[in-house]
């Protein structure tokens, strides 16, 4: 689905960021992206979510060359990728329920088509009852569920989540980490970057580890 | 944690299947760029300004162009004849002369001598009453009234009196004509160059509001473009409301032109016999723009909210490439 061939970035002038990432995310993996703070995990996560592009070496994205997207074919890859921030990104004038259905306006469809769909997910993440709620006056764990409801609406066919329990008690983050579980049983390519161990220890799976710029995978 | 999560956390799918379809009403979906976030009232009242002068730009335009139509129209319907003297020309015999072979020519209506008397008092300002016009060698005038649609051949007439009546000149006005219609065209110049500044500005201003409100509202693009949206969807949603702002302050701007040119007008029909009224009306006529004066103002405002409308569109896509560029040359 995703393949990285010897990529390296670097911001301007500056020194390489990564250095020679070589990866393969295939379809309905799940696996952790960690390393220390500063090792480059979120810019690693720009590169998946192309928002950046690598200084060099090859991204191969649903089968097509990273460099031969155009602009106008950016938005509609987008939308096969799901995307939950550290910080949630929710925007402050809009109900959980209108975060949530945000990717489904995008993309033109009436609300009459997608109501019933938005207001099952929210239940589904334990936010039925918050749904009418701006994001201001929401729970750290509940703008985080709110961010992932936001990713899954579309059924992305991979996830990206940048520390997704990072402001949750260890009690919610082991619940957050149950609903990527089944995310990913239900076909959703999962990527957490993380660099809570207790988390990883939870769930045996592909461990992607990035330090000094350079990415070691253990499967 | 809600109870709802919580039961997830044992049934997970079973959940998702089970879910009640929604009950509650929802509120009206809110606006993905909030209006308060993208324009103040200062563009609207930038925009109201920039259109009121356009509208009054274009009105002056429109009543300095009728009323040099107007003068060339009354000018042009008489000549003048005149006769200067000289030894031994019997002036009078000279005059009738010049009269009978102007009015010969087809396309003069008629000519009239001015008499002695009227020309006295045609040189009375400048030396006094009581003056004796056969002591001093004074041209004589002829007016000849011309048919304004069908005018005579004034080269023909000045070569009939050249053998007959040397002294003899014919003035159409032409020159003066000439210079009225220089000076309009000047006049019609200078207002659509005004014009066209003023619809630059307008146009700069629109620019750098919706800069600032892109700017303003980054984290909002942002979201947009990792869901999903295409440039196209980001751009209505500001340019929606710019065309809404565009087409408010161009039309408070045009109403309140209008507004000033029916309260001239009507100030100069309540002051037609005072001094003041009578220097209004020799300079600018009666002070009414007419028809055509009304329609483009509406017109005005027509382009000035369309203008608003797609140079915002223009910058918010030019903006968002500009985005996406940043992202390339990071890489």
């Amino acid at each position: 689905m995703i393949r990285f061939e010897n990529v390296g970035l670097r911001y301007g002038m500056g020194p390489e960021i990564l250095r020679d990432i070589s990866l393969h995310i295939p379809p309905r993996s799940f696996q952790f992206l960690s390393g220390p703070s500063g090792a480059g995990k979120t810019t690693l996560l720009r590169l998946l979510f192309m928002s950046l592009k690598p200084t060099r070496g090859l991204i191969t994205m649903f089968g097509k060359d990273r460099t031969r997207i155009s602009r106008t074919e950016l938005p509609l890859l987008r939308r096969r990728i799901g995307v939950v921030f550290q910080d949630f990104r929710l925007l402050d004038h809009m109900t959980t329920y209108e975060n949530v259905a945000l990717p489904l306006r995008v993309r033109g469809r009436e609300e009459s088509s997608y109501r019933t769909d938005v207001v099952e997910l929210l239940k589904w993440v334990g936010l039925g009852e918050r749904m009418h709620v701006l994001p201001p006056v929401l729970s750290g764990g509940e703008k985080q569920r709110t961010a992932i409801a936001r990713a899954l609406i579309e059924q992305p066919e991979i996830l990206l989540a940048d520390e997704p329990t990072g402001n949750v008690d260890p009690q919610l983050a082991r619940r957050l980490l149950r609903l990527f579980i089944e995310l990913n049983r239900l076909g959703t390519a999962v990527v957490i970057a993380t660099h809570d161990l207790t988390l990883m220890e939870q769930v045996d799976a592909r461990r992607l580890i990035l330090a000094n710029g350079r990415l070691d995978v253990y499967d | 944690m809600t109870d709802q999560f919580d039961g997830q956390d044992d049934d997970g799918i079973d959940g998702l299947q089970q879910a009640e379809p929604r009950q509650r009403a929802l509120r009206k979906t809110a606006p993905i760029v909030p209006a308060q976030n993208v324009v103040g009232r200062a563009l609207i009242v930038v925009i109201a300004i920039m259109t009121f002068l356009s509208c009054v730009t274009f009105g002056a335009v429109t009543l300095v162009r009728d009323t040099a139509s107007v003068w060339e129209n009354q000018i042009s319907t008489e000549a003048t004849i005149q006769i200067k003297p000289a030894d031994g020309l019997d002036m009078e015999a000279a005059l009738a002369t010049a009269a009978g072979i102007a009015s010969e020519f087809p396309g003069v209506k008629a000519t009239r001598i001015v008499d002695r008397t009227a020309t006295a008092r045609l040189l009375e300002p400048w030396l006094g009453s009581g003056l004796d016009i056969d002591q001093l060698p004074v041209p004589r005038l002829i007016v000849v009234t011309i048919d304004e649609t069908n005018p005579p051949d004034f080269d023909a007439i000045r070569a009939a009196f050249a053998p007959k009546l040397p002294t003899a000149s014919l003035d159409d006005h032409r020159t003066w004509v000439n210079r009225l219609v220089a000076m309009a065209h000047t006049t019609v110049t200078i207002g659509v160059a005004i014009l066209a500044l003023m619809l630059s500005a307008t146009v700069m201003t629109v620019v750098f509001a919706t800069r600032g409100a892109m700017a303003g509202n980054g984290h909002i693009i942002e979201v947009l473009h990792f869901v999903g949206a295409e440039a196209r969807f980001i751009a209505r949603q500001f340019h929606k409301q710019f065309l809404l702002t565009g087409m408010k302050g161009a039309a408070i701007g045009g109403v309140a032109a209008v507004v000033v040119f029916i309260v001239f007008s009507w100030w100069s029909s309540r002051n037609m016999a005072t001094p003041e009224g009578d220097q209004a009306a020799a300079l600018f006529g009666n002070f009414a723009i007419g028809l055509a004066g009304y329609l483009g103002v509406v017109m005005v405002v027509v382009v000035i909210g369309a203008l608003t409308a797609a140079t915002s569109h223009a910058t918010v896509i030019s903006y968002l490439s500009e985005i996406d560029d940043r992202q390339s040359d990071i890489a």
